[in-house]
C-alpha cells in the first residue's frame, strides 16, 4: 500500500452510517491481511513515528487498550489522557479547545465522550483524524466493524440469520449492528423483553428483513446469536429487572437445539446474560470478538494514517 | 396614525397596505407569521417595520397569515428557511410599490442555528462553541429535520425554532 496521502480513503471515522457496503468490507480486508501482526507473529513499523492520543472522557478498558495495542502493534506511540487530566478538562476546557491543542501533538485521535455528536464536532476541531470511540448513547463504529469482522470470519456475513437479543432499545452497539447489517442481505431476528424492543422509529428508518421473535421458535435457524447485557438502570424496580433478565440469560440446555455452526457474540463486558458453562462450548465466539478489535482498529489507524 | 394608515378595514375584508419597498411573504400557515419573523430575525428591537395579518381568509389555504417588511430586502438563502414551517409560502420583492420578483420558497438542505435539537444529551446544547446544525429532506410529505451531531430527527419543527 502506498504511503501517499493522496491515497487516503477516510479522513476520520464518526459513524457507521458514513460507510458504503464497499468501505465496510474493503477494512474488513485490510484487516484480514493485519490479523497476524496482531497476534504477534509477524512484526511491523508501517506507523512507526506516529503517536495516538487517547481521549477518553468516559471509563473505558478493552476499547482503549485495544486501541493502545493496535497502534504499538504497528510501531506506533500511545499518549492517554490521565482521569486528573480528564478531570481539570471537566472543570472549565471546551472540548474544542482540548481538541485544538491536542491535535498539534500527534497524529490521530481516539475519542470517548458521553454528549452524543461529539465526535463529529471534534472532526470540525481537530487537524489530525478523529475516530470515535463511543458518543453517549450514538456511534461506536469500531465496535460495529469488528462485529461484522467476527461474523465474517467465524460465521458468514452475506445470507447470514442473526438473533440480537437483550436491550434493543438503548443499546448503542445494537443499533449501530443492525443498519451495517441491513447493508448486507441477512435476516435479523430481534428477541427483547417488550419494554426493551427496538423503538418503532429506529425500525421505520430500516430496510431489510427483520422481525421480532422468541428466541425458542428461532434457535434451530440462526448462525449468529448476539446477546447483549440488560441493564439494572433501565428498570423502574428490581423486582421487575430480575423477572426480565431471568429469561434473557443463555446456557448450555438454551443451546440444545442450536445449529452445529451457530456462534454466540457479545461486546462485553457480560454480567449474567452467557452462562460460564457457555464459554467451552463450540458455540462461544465473545473472546475472539474481543481480539478481533485489534486488527481491526489496526486496518483503520493505518488507512486514517497511511 | 401610522396604524390607521397600515390597516384599512372595511365590512368585508382586512386589508394590509402596501409597503414602497421591501419583502412580502405570503401564504403562510394561519399562526405561524410570529415563528417566520423568529427565523428571520426580526425582533421588537429590529430597526424593519413589519406588518402581519394572522388568520385571513384564503381561497388556497382556508386561513393564512401574511407578513410585510418594510425596507427590508431578504435574501434568498433566509428566506428558504421559512419553508421549514412554510413550504407553500410566496415571495413578493417589492421596490416602489411595484412587484420586483415573485417566487415561492425552496426547502434549503441544512440549517445552522434555527432549530434546537430536542435530544439533551446531544453536544449541541452543551456550553461548546457550537450552532445547531440540521440537515433538512422530505419523508412522505413531511418535512424532516436530521441533527448533524446526534442524528436525531424531526418532523414538527415548529416546536423547536
Amino acid at each position: 500500500m502506498s504511503a501517499s496521502k493522496n491515497d487516503r480513503k477516510f479522513k476520520h471515522l464518526i459513524s457507521i452510517d458514513e460507510l458504503s457496503k464497499d468501505d465496510i468490507l474493503y477494512i474488513l480486508d485490510r484487516a484480514a491481511e493485519f490479523e497476524d501482526v496482531a497476534k504477534g507473529k509477524k512484526v511491523s513499523k508501517v506507523l512507526e513515528g506516529r503517536i495516538l492520543a487517547n481521549l477518553f472522557f468516559e471509563p473505558s478498558t478493552r476499547t482503549r487498550m485495544s486501541f493502545e495495542a493496535a497502534m504499538k502493534r504497528l510501531g506506533g506511540c500511545v499518549i492517554n489522557m490521565t482521569d486528573t487530566e480528564i478531570s481539570s478538562v471537566a472543570k472549565g476546557e471546551s472540548l474544542a479547545d482540548t481538541i485544538r491543542v491536542v491535535s498539534n501533538y500527534v497524529d490521530v485521535i481516539v475519542l470517548r465522550h458521553p454528549l452524543e455528536g461529539a465526535a463529529k464536532f471534534a472532526s470540525e476541531n481537530s487537524k489530525v483524524p478523529i475516530i470515535n470511540a463511543g458518543d453517549g448513547a450514538g456511534q461506536h463504529p469500531t465496535q460495529t466493524l469488528l462485529d461484522l469482522y467476527t461474523i465474517q470470519k467465524e460465521s458468514r456475513l452475506d445470507g447470514c440469520r442473526i438473533a440480537l437479543m437483550g436491550d434493543l432499545k438503548y443499546s448503542r452497539t445494537v443499533h449501530s449492528l443492525i443498519r451495517a447489517l441491513t447493508l448486507f442481505r441477512t435476516k435479523i431476528y430481534l428477541v427483547s423483553p417488550p419494554m426493551l424492543r427496538l423503538p418503532d422509529d429506529f425500525i421505520d428508518d430500516l430496510s431489510g428483513d427483520i422481525q421480532e421473535a422468541e428466541l425458542e421458535d428461532i434457535i434451530e435457524e440462526i448462525d449468529v446469536l448476539y446477546v447483549t447485557r440488560i441493564q439494572k438502570e433501565r428498570f423502574p424496580d428490581e423486582e421487575e429487572y430480575r423477572k426480565v433478565s431471568g429469561s434473557y440469560i443463555i446456557t448450555s440446555k438454551t443451546l440444545e437445539r442450536a445449529r452445529e455452526s451457530l456462534i454466540i457474540m457479545h461486546p462485553l463486558p457480560r454480567v449474567n446474560e452467557i452462562g460460564t458453562d457457555v464459554d467451552r462450548l463450540r458455540f462461544a465466539r465473545y473472546f475472539e470478538q474481543a481480539f478481533y478489535g485489534v486488527p481491526i482498529r489496526m486496518a483503520i489507524l493505518f488507512e486514517l494514517l497511511k | 396614525m401610522k396604524d390607521k394608515d397600515c390597516f384599512k378595514q372595511d365590512r368585508k375584508h382586512l386589508v394590509i397596505s402596501k409597503i414602497r419597498s421591501g419583502t412580502v411573504i405570503d401564504h403562510i400557515p394561519p399562526g405561524m407569521a410570529l415563528l417566520v419573523l423568529k427565523i428571520l430575525g426580526i425582533s421588537p428591537g429590529s430597526k424593519e417595520a413589519v406588518s402581519m395579518a394572522m388568520n385571513v381568509p384564503s381561497s388556497k389555504m382556508g386561513k393564512k397569515d401574511i407578513v410585510k417588511v418594510e425596507g427590508k430586502f431578504i435574501s434568498d438563502e433566509e428566506l428558504n428557511r421559512i419553508s421549514l414551517i412554510a413550504p407553500e409560502a410566496t415571495i413578493n420583492l417589492v421596490e416602489d410599490f411595484e412587484i420586483t420578483r415573485k417566487f415561492a420558497v425552496e426547502l434549503p438542505e441544512v440549517v445552522e442555528k434555527i432549530i434546537s435539537c430536542p435530544n439533551q444529551n446531544c453536544i449541541s446544547n452543551s456550553k461548546e462553541p457550537i450552532n445547531s446544525r440540521f440537515k433538512i429532506f422530505v419523508v412522505g410529505k413531511k418535512v424532516t429535520a436530521k441533527c448533524d451531531y446526534c442524528g436525531k430527527k424531526i418532523t414538527n419543527l415548529e416546536e423547536y425554532i
